[in-house]
């Protein structure tokens, strides 16, 4: 057990699960020299060109690489360099490796991990900071993972690779810079479970990837204002644990759903309908949304700081809902 | 040449083509007739391709198909029962009848499958190819697609990193004049698909894709080329799309009568058979006979897989992850 990065902790679980099977292997641009956020750091030393596949910028054949060879028995970690990206590939992600399975009749396993890095880190503009995992949780036959601190990264990310399904597994760049107690370990923390983060009896916020730091602040915040907020992290955004979140609901009777991507038809559209479906009966506040304004990523600094959402928002939020 | 293959040989290729021709044309039949939903992509014209392929190849290798693909699956080795039962959407098809004539795969004999979206083959055959290079197992893949699919994206990301990592593939272009209802010259502005290969520093080559012997030999050597480690190819082989895009007339694309007249005279069953009988490999008794035995084998088929149960209402919620998530 040691204090580390969200980011080594991913460097871990790779090198950890690829040491553990033989059939996982990297592929992505820049690979070799660990990749731009150094994920896959020291990776190549150890394994080599066929294990750590460095390749062109090319993600729709990129993608396609993890397709073919996991339906024929690889267990292939497609690394997306940035979130935006995905878009050339998405009829591999979408009509490919999340269909096969079914419309083949069950003939194929797609055991494939797409990594991506998303959201919101010093004013890299509208095509650099996205954060679209809703896209994905869309999509029936992927299963779509946000990871908001390093333990649950390392253990999610192990998890995901041992999974026979695809997994989109997103990582927010404000998160990969915090660091917590991992184990050095290999160890899993089971996708679909959510978490909760804080415990309270006042308020449920959930809350996701980066919203996640912002509304443990807000809770702190809260506390000294004699509210208590119960901090639930999802961390597998499909499928998705609405079980732990109801039972919090039915308890605090109030609900805020945050995350860092645009508002309009995200995450926590989502959530906050079905808390509305299957919890009407206990709310006593109306569920509040926090999320970006419904505009691409601006470039100036006074306009991302503007666009993203945190804890300013969260307060708010809780203002609405006449707590504070 | 055809003279280092057995007689056996020469006459299963003969007889697979023409399991091709009566597959497709009785799905094209059942179509319009609505026993068979959806649409049918139908193969006549372009089965010495296929056959001049997969007789190249391993039964271990692999293929990628698309939506042109129930040749390639008998050629393969697909078996007509299990692929007319999946077009008539029974659960003893090779899909559970859950994915139709656009999504037939067989994994089992290296059939990656059939694809709705054009070029989409060509990324995932670049990974099976990669799968076949990470664990050393000699075998080749085969990717199948038409001259259509040369103006995507995926096709060039893929034939480009295919190239890049001597991965074990043959592309394979059935140039047949058309991309669904427009001509190719209104799409393409080379005369020549293989053209293309220039630019990703591999062999591409144009070849008769009427003539059996010229697609396989050209195919040998292309599967022999990659097996060693060599890296992919590109063939492109000039061919004639009998039918419509969709089924046999769709009604939308009027083509000239002569120039359907041109191409039906070059019939690749019709040129082959002649050839055999050239050789002496062949005798009229004898090919009326495999004739005979195909039609009886579709028949039969036909009747086989339109009895067979339709899926269970609970099918619809399965396969869609390896477990059960509700």
């Amino acid at each position: 057990m040691s204090e580390k990065t969200m980011t080594a902790a991913i460097n871990e679980a790779i090198d950890q699960e690829m040491a553990r099977d033989e059939r996982v292997f990297v592929a992505g641009e820049d690979v070799r020299v660990g990749g731009p956020f150094g994920t896959e750091a020291g990776l190549h030393a150890k394994y080599g060109d066929k294990r750590i596949v460095n390749t062109a910028i090319s993600e729709l054949a990129l993608t396609g690489l993890g397709v073919g060879s996991a339906a024929v028995g690889l267990r292939p970690i497609i690394e997306i360099m940035i979130m935006d990206f995905v878009t050339v590939a998405m009829d591999q992600i979408v009509n490919q490796m999340a269909k096969m399975k079914y419309m083949l009749g069950g003939q194929a396993r797609l055991p494939i991990v797409v990594t991506t890095h998303a959201g919101i880190d010093s004013s890299s503009a509208a095509q650099h900071s996205g954060s679209l995992e809703a896209w994905f949780c869309h999509v029936p036959g992927l299963k779509v993972v946000m990871p908001s601190n390093a333990y649950d990264a390392k253990g999610l990310l192990a998890a995901a690779i041992r999974d026979d399904d695809p997994v989109i597994y997103v990582s927010n760049k404000r998160c990969m810079q915090t660091s917590c107690e991992v184990p050095d370990e290999p160890y899993t923390v089971p996708l679909g479970r959510a978490e909760i983060k804080r415990p309270g009896a006042d308020l449920t916020i959930v809350a996701t990837g980066r919203l996640v730091i912002d509304a443990l602040e807000a809770a702190d915040e809260l506390a000294a204002r004699g509210v208590e907020a119960e901090v639930i992290d999802p961390r597998t955004l499909s499928p998705l644990d609405m079980a732990s979140i109801l039972t919090s609901v039915r308890k605090t009777n109030r609900a805020i759903v945050a995350h860092e991507a645009v508002r309009t038809c995200g995450v926590g559209a989502e959530i906050a309908a079905r808390i509305a479906d299957e919890a009407f009966d206990y709310l006593d506040a109306p569920v509040k949304r926090v999320g970006a304004p419904f505009t691409p990523v601006p470039f100036a600094p006074v306009l991302e700081d503007l666009y993203l959402p945190g804890k300013t928002e969260l307060m708010n939020a809780v203002r609405d809902i006449g707590l504070i | 040449m055809a003279t280092d293959l057995s007689n056996d040989r020469m006459q299963h290729m003969l007889r697979q083509m023409i399991r091709m021709r009566e597959f497709d044309e009785r799905a094209a039949r059942l179509m319009e007739q609505a026993r068979v939903k959806g649409s049918v992509h139908l193969y006549c014209g372009e089965e010495a391709i296929g056959v001049g392929v997969c007789e190249a190849l391993n039964a271990d290798d692999y293929i990628t198909s698309t939506h042109r693909g129930h040749g390639h699956l008998l050629a393969k080795g697909g078996d007509p029962k299990l692929m007319y039962a999946e077009l008539f959407a029974k659960s003893a098809g090779y899909n559970r009848g859950k994915g139709g004539s656009m999504h037939m795969a067989a994994l089992d004999l290296g059939i990656i499958g059939a694809n709705g979206i054009v070029a989409a083959g060509a990324p995932i055959a670049l990974g099976v190819a990669y799968a076949s290079q990470y664990q050393d197992n000699q075998r080749v893949t085969a990717c199948f697609f038409g001259d259509g699919a040369t103006n995507e994206g995926a096709f060039h990301e893929a034939i480009n990193m295919a190239a890049v990592l001597k991965a074990p593939v043959v592309f394979v272009c059935e140039n047949n004049g058309y991309g669904e209802w427009s001509p190719t010259a209104t799409q393409t502005a080379i005369d020549d698909i293989a053209d293309r290969a220039a630019a990703y520093g591999i062999p591409g080559i144009v070849i008769d894709g009427m003539d059996l012997m010229a697609v396989h030999e050209a195919a040998t050597e292309a599967v022999r080329r990659a097996r060693a480690g060599d890296g992919p190819s590109l063939l492109e082989c000039k061919t004639y799309r009998f039918y419509d895009h969709v089924g046999r007339d769709f009604g939308v694309l009027e083509r000239d009568e002569e120039e359907i007249a041109y191409w039906r005279a070059r019939d690749p069953i019709d040129a082959w058979r002649t050839r055999l009988f050239e050789l002496g490999v062949l005798d009229a008794e004898q090919a009326a006979a495999i004739q005979k035995e195909v039609v009886v084998e579709m028949e039969a088929a036909i009747e086989w897989a339109e009895a067979q149960p339709d899926p269970q209402p609970g099918d619809l919620f399965t396969d869609v992850y390896s477990e059960d998530l509700a």
